[in-house]
């Protein structure tokens, strides 16, 4: 890809995502919130795409879009009475938070620079491109990752049952 | 030129942005909403690492993968939870409910 243009995908995605994500984490209309929700999920989607995963791209657009996002608006008018309150989002522990991201980005931001840009053994452009049948091969081919696929399917079998158990009405 | 480097400190942004809104944040909507955002820098380190580390066997995208479903089991027990709650309770912020606090 052409460099230019690939650093201004990644920048402007990167705001994106970014500015979304404060929005979530600091508006009082919760509703709002989840659109920006949305936002975030779709820039980071297309950071998926800059990075030749088209497959976990469409994969976030379909499950995190689409599905996480309804479930949560589902849930935000289940629980609330008026629609648009604005109430007190935060609680009296937001400095502590505030303390506890700065200084995880802080140390990330460390080690990452103090290894001078080679913590990863990895310099310039990857050559290979990988491909769907890479991925369909890495997930179920021969000796792989079949059994955690299976026992992935289980759990969702298991969490679908559970959130019907427990969000049931009781019956009299 | 886009290095992993500047993935990951992308992926330490959005993690920590996440953090603050878990500890912040008084709705429990609003909390899982944070944790689907940390659960979601995760993936942007995978999927980077895929493609600069192991980019003949993608095994960071496969991880990805695993990380997505987890995230929807999460995200329905968690909402089921809360609808539960607020059923039982009538409210929803995480610091007005604590029954098991002694």
């Amino acid at each position: 890809m052409n460099g230019f243009w690939e650093q201004f995908t990644f920048y402007a995605l990167a705001v994106l995502v970014l500015g979304s994500a404060l929005m979530v984490v600091t508006l009082r209309n919760i509703v709002h919130c989840a659109f920006f929700l949305i936002m975030a999920f779709l820039g980071v989607a297309g950071l998926f795409v800059l990075l030749y995963a088209e497959f976990i791209a469409g994969v976030q657009v379909l499950i995190y879009v689409g599905a996480i996002t309804v479930l949560i608006l589902f849930a935000i008018m289940l629980t609330q009475k008026v629609l648009g309150v604005r109430l007190k989002q935060n609680n009296t522990l937001s400095p502590l938070g505030v303390v506890a991201g700065v200084s995880f980005f802080a140390l990330v931001g460390a080690i990452t620079f103090g290894s001078a840009g080679n913590l990863f053994g990895v310099h310039g452009e990857p050559t290979i491109a990988p491909r769907i049948t890479t991925i369909a091969e890495s997930l179920l081919g021969n000796g792989s990752y079949v059994l955690p696929f299976e026992i992935a399917s289980l759990l969702l079998l298991v969490a679908m049952v559970g959130a019907i158990v427990i969000a049931r009405e009781k019956d009299q | 030129m886009i290095t992993v480097n500047h993935y990951v400190l992308l992926s330490a942004a959005l993690f920590a942005i996440g953090i603050y809104g878990v500890v912040a944040r008084r709705n429990a909507v609003g909390v899982l909403m944070c944790v689907e955002l940390m659960l979601n820098a995760v993936n942007i380190n995978m999927i980077a690492f895929a493609r600069y580390v192991t980019p003949a066997r993608v095994t960071g995208q496969v991880f990805a993968v695993f990380i997505i479903t987890v995230a929807a089991a999460e995200v329905a027990i968690g909402l089921a939870l809360v609808i539960n709650l607020y059923r039982n309770m009538n409210k929803i912020n995480v610091d007005e409910v604590n029954l098991m606090k002694w």
